[in-house]
């Protein structure tokens, strides 16, 4: 009899498939900047989580930066405890709204869900994202038991996800926290970077609110390194520093052209849009070209943004320029996906070499050559080589520029002592975060060029560990 | 937020506003430039800081009306607030006693031409102005750079006042002069520095320009911003806004100025028609 109960219970396990989430529909969808997902409603995400086989040993949670209670918050799911899932998930993310959305799960938890072994592994993101979500829209946010104040003062450069995760962590420690934004708006890449269809900034603001509520202090429009330095911090009586600045300096080819009009780095392209609101011009006074023919260089996340964000200011035609094939793309499997169903054209092996402009300076052409794969390279991907005599030219009116960033320079050519490796990003002592420069700390994109964003939160909470020590044993 | 405590138009389309930004006001060294949002919706945009009280916190900013965001803060009133204000941006000017230093301002770049000559006046130098405008009526700062100028020119492009012709002529009149010039600096219009900066290249003649690309963030982040000196690709924001004038591609930076004219016409226009509205 008992046995009978459970084959039957595996059974029914076995039968239920992974619960796709709503979408908006493909051809809607480009015509404007609401997120793309539905979001699983309570039904599918009970029906998601109920596919859990609860792992004693939870290959997931391996896979995960911040070790996220992964089939604990899932169970409470499964029996309909969604606020309580949501507590469970913040007691190690800060952010789960966010991470559930833009987390790379395919390679992180999911890529390591032991259903994934002969199934598809069990939908961890989204289930994040409901919960998530469901917290939110309930209103009934708890705002955590702070410790009682230890008197000691630490300031964050930076508002980025590393930024906001250790001000989370060190104001519940009973510290003192002022975060430095240089930008007017805190976020970092979620705010300005990440477009709304991907990530609504509403679901920012709430984190960002929330840390206010729990007595953080944000001071924006202040550039560390030129409105003060970190010594004029240390001056003001902090106590420590964590420098979280991020990767933001965009790079370009130097190829011919670059610097034609209608040329973007992906940065500015995105925060034009994304934080300045330039999708709205001119109901917001930042104004953006509004390209025919855009074409955006590289096939990361940021490349797959900005492409689908020219579709949806307008153009009739949005390519992919990237040098190697789909199988090398860093983008995530589904921005892929998400893109090629609002018709972007892919143009694989394919790479600039420059740029033609019209009598007026505006880019009109652009000279592409195709490309073969070689011998791997140091990072283990074929690397692209250029055919000769390949070359042909494609009608441009738009460029992004998308082949990555670097390190922004001012806070290192302002804080003396600070130790920067040859790519100008800061060095720092394993795990904790602690620079050469006593009482600096440094995590997020800053200390391991771009990455993620759970990542950067992970070494945000690493730093905070390290910070609490420091300033607690200084006495 | 950062109040408004002083307005005046210096002429028709050139206003003078003392903000309260006490921060900003301690720190900013002569050259530096602030990035300024009014509101929500608005546009960042990069303005000189003129001159700053570190006591009462203020700084200055002298601003032609040229679009939607310069007409809307022209429109606030004292004791309005502005939303955003961030800096001080860019690198000041690099200040020595060079000897005798020729300022070159045009229109309201004499605005930023003043701190450089009050900054090179305090170090020592001979200090020589030449400033310049269209008409009289809308010359601005004479009085000030006056007092910070052993000589001060003035040329006016019409002939209503001073010199008749352009600010280029007089430098070349003061060069053939035999006057020593060890070193200009040239801040207006781009097609003025373009000009200064084809004159004085034959002397050898060291010269100075800011430039002034369209900004977004201003800390270096999107390249918004990008000039070419040299043959290189510059962040005007970050390595500048100061640069060697003989080495600058006045041509690039001039189209580049243009990228928005249609959508900048449209804002106007609009901004126009709901101010009148009111
Ligand atoms: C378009 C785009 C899409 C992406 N998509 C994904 C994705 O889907 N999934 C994912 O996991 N990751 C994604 N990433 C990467 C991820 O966003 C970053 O790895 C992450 O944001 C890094 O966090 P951070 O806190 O280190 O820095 P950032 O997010 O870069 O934040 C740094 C902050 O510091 C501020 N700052 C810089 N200098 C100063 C200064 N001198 N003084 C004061 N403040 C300063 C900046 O203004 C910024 O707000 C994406 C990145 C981009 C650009
Ligand atoms: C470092 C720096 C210092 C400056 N200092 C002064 C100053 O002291 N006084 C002054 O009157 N002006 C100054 N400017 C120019 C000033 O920023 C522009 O006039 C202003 O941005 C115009 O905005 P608008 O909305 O009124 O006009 P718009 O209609 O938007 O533009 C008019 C023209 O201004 C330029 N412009 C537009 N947007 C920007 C932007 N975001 N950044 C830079 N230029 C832009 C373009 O050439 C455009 O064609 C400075 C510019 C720079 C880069
Ligand atoms: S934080 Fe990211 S990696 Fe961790 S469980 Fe959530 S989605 Fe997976
Ligand atoms: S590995 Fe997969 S099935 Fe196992 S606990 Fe984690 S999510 Fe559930
Ligand atoms: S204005 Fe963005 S980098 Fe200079």
């Amino acid at each position: 009899m008992e046995n009978k109960e459970k084959t039957e219970k595996k059974e029914k396990k076995e039968k239920i498939p992974r619960q796709a989430m709503p979408e908006q529909d493909p051809k809607e969808r480009i015509h404007n900047f609401d997120e793309v997902p539905y979001g699983y409603n309570a039904e599918l995400a009970m029906m998601e989580a109920k596919r859990c086989i609860q792992c004693k040993k939870p290959s997931c949670v391996a896979g995960c930066p911040v070790d996220v209670k992964i089939p604990e918050f899932i169970k409470l799911i499964a029996e309909g405890k969604f606020i309580e899932a949501a507590w469970k998930l913040k007691e190690t993310n800060a952010l789960p709204a966010v991470c559930g959305r833009v987390c790379p799960q395919e390679d992180q938890c999911e890529k390591v869900c032991i259903l994934g072994k002969k199934d598809e592994p069990v939908a961890v993101g989204r289930l994040e994202r409901f919960a998530a979500d469901f917290e939110q829209d309930s209103g009934n946010i708890v705002i955590p038991e702070k410790e009682s104040p230890t008197g000691k003062k630490i300031a964050v450069v930076g508002a980025g996800p590393a930024g906001l995760t250790i001000a989370g962590d060190l104001i519940k420690l009973g510290h003192e926290v002022t975060i430095f934004e240089a930008l007017h708006k805190a976020g970092g890449v979620l705010i300005y970077g990440i477009p709304e269809f991907r990530l609504p900034k509403a679901i920012v603001d709430a984190e960002v609110n929330y840390l206010e509520k729990l007595g953080v202090k944000i001071v924006r429009n202040a550039a560390i390194g030129r409105l003060k330095t970190v010594d004029d911090l240390f001056a003001e009586g902090f106590h420590a520093v964590f420098l979280g600045v991020g990767a933001g300096a965009p790079v370009f080819m130097n190829i011919p052209g670059e610097n034609l009009s209608g040329i973007y780095s992906a940065n500015e392209y995105l925060t034009r849009s994304n934080l300045m609101k330039a999708y709205l011009f001119p109901e917001f006074d930042t104004p953006i070209v509004r390209g025919k023919n855009v074409a955006v260089i590289g096939g990361g996340n940021v490349a797959m943004d900005s492409v689908r964000t020219a579709l949806r200011l307008g153009a009739d035609n949005a390519y992919i320029i990237y040098r190697r094939t789909e199988v090398e793309m860093p983008a995530r499997i589904e921005e892929v996906h998400h893109a090629k169903e609002e018709g972007v054209q892919f143009k694989l092996l394919h790479a600039p070499v420059e740029y033609i402009g019209d009598e007026n300076g505006w880019v009109r052409q652009m000279k592409c050559i195709r490309m073969e794969l070689g011998e791997p390279d140091a990072s283990g991907r074929r690397s692209p080589i250029p055919i000769k005599g390949s070359e042909f030219i494609i009608d441009v009116d738009t460029v992004v520029v998308a082949i990555g960033t670097m390190a922004n320079p001012v806070i290192q050519a302002t804080t003396p002592g600070l130790e920067v490796n040859k790519r100008g990003y800061i060095v720092t002592k394993g795990e904790t975060g602690e620079t050469t420069r006593e009482g600096v700390y440094a995590g997020g994109d800053i200390v391991t060029g771009s990455a993620t964003v759970i990542l950067a939160m992970g070494a945000g909470r690493q730093a905070a560990k390290a910070i609490h020590e420091h300033v607690m044993a200084k006495g | 937020m950062f109040k408004i405590v002083e307005k005046s138009f210096l002429q028709d389309i050139v206003v003078r506003m003392v903000i309260e930004a006490p921060e900003v006001a301690r720190k900013r060294k002569p050259g530096q430039f602030i990035v300024l949002m009014i509101d929500e919706q608005g546009e960042r945009i990069p303005l000189t800081i003129v001159d700053s009280d570190s006591e009462k916190g203020t700084l200055t900013i002298i601003f032609q009306i040229v679009g939607k965001t310069t007409a809307k803060l022209a429109d606030m009133k004292v004791g309005d607030h502005i939303l955003h204000v961030l800096g001080p941006l860019g690198h000041a000017t690099e200040i020595s006693n060079f000897g005798t230093a020729v300022v070159v301002g045009g229109g309201v770049g004499i605005g930023v031409a003043y701190p450089i000559a009050a900054a090179l006046k305090k170090a020592g130098n001979k200090v020589i102005s030449i400033i310049g405008a269209r008409t009289k009526d809308i010359l601005i700062l004479e009085d000030e750079m006056k007092n910070v100028s052993d000589r001060l020119l003035v040329a006016t492009d019409d002939g209503s006042y001073g010199f008749h012709g352009f600010v280029s002529a007089v430098l070349q009149n003061l060069i053939d002069s035999g006057e020593k010039i060890d070193i200009v600096f040239a801040i207006g219009p781009v097609p003025m520095m373009r000009v200064i900066a084809n004159l004085t290249k034959p002397y050898g003649l060291k010269t100075i320009v800011s430039l002034n690309p369209i900004m977004v963030d201003a800390t270096g982040m999107c390249g918004a911003c990008r000039v070419a000196v040299g043959g290189k690709t510059k962040f005007g924001c970050v390595d500048g806004p100061e640069f060697d004038g003989h080495e600058v591609d006045f041509g690039l930076l001039m189209s580049r100025l243009r990228t928005y004219a249609d959508q900048e016409k449209q804002a106007m226009e609009n901004y126009r028609c709901e101010s009148h509205g009111k």
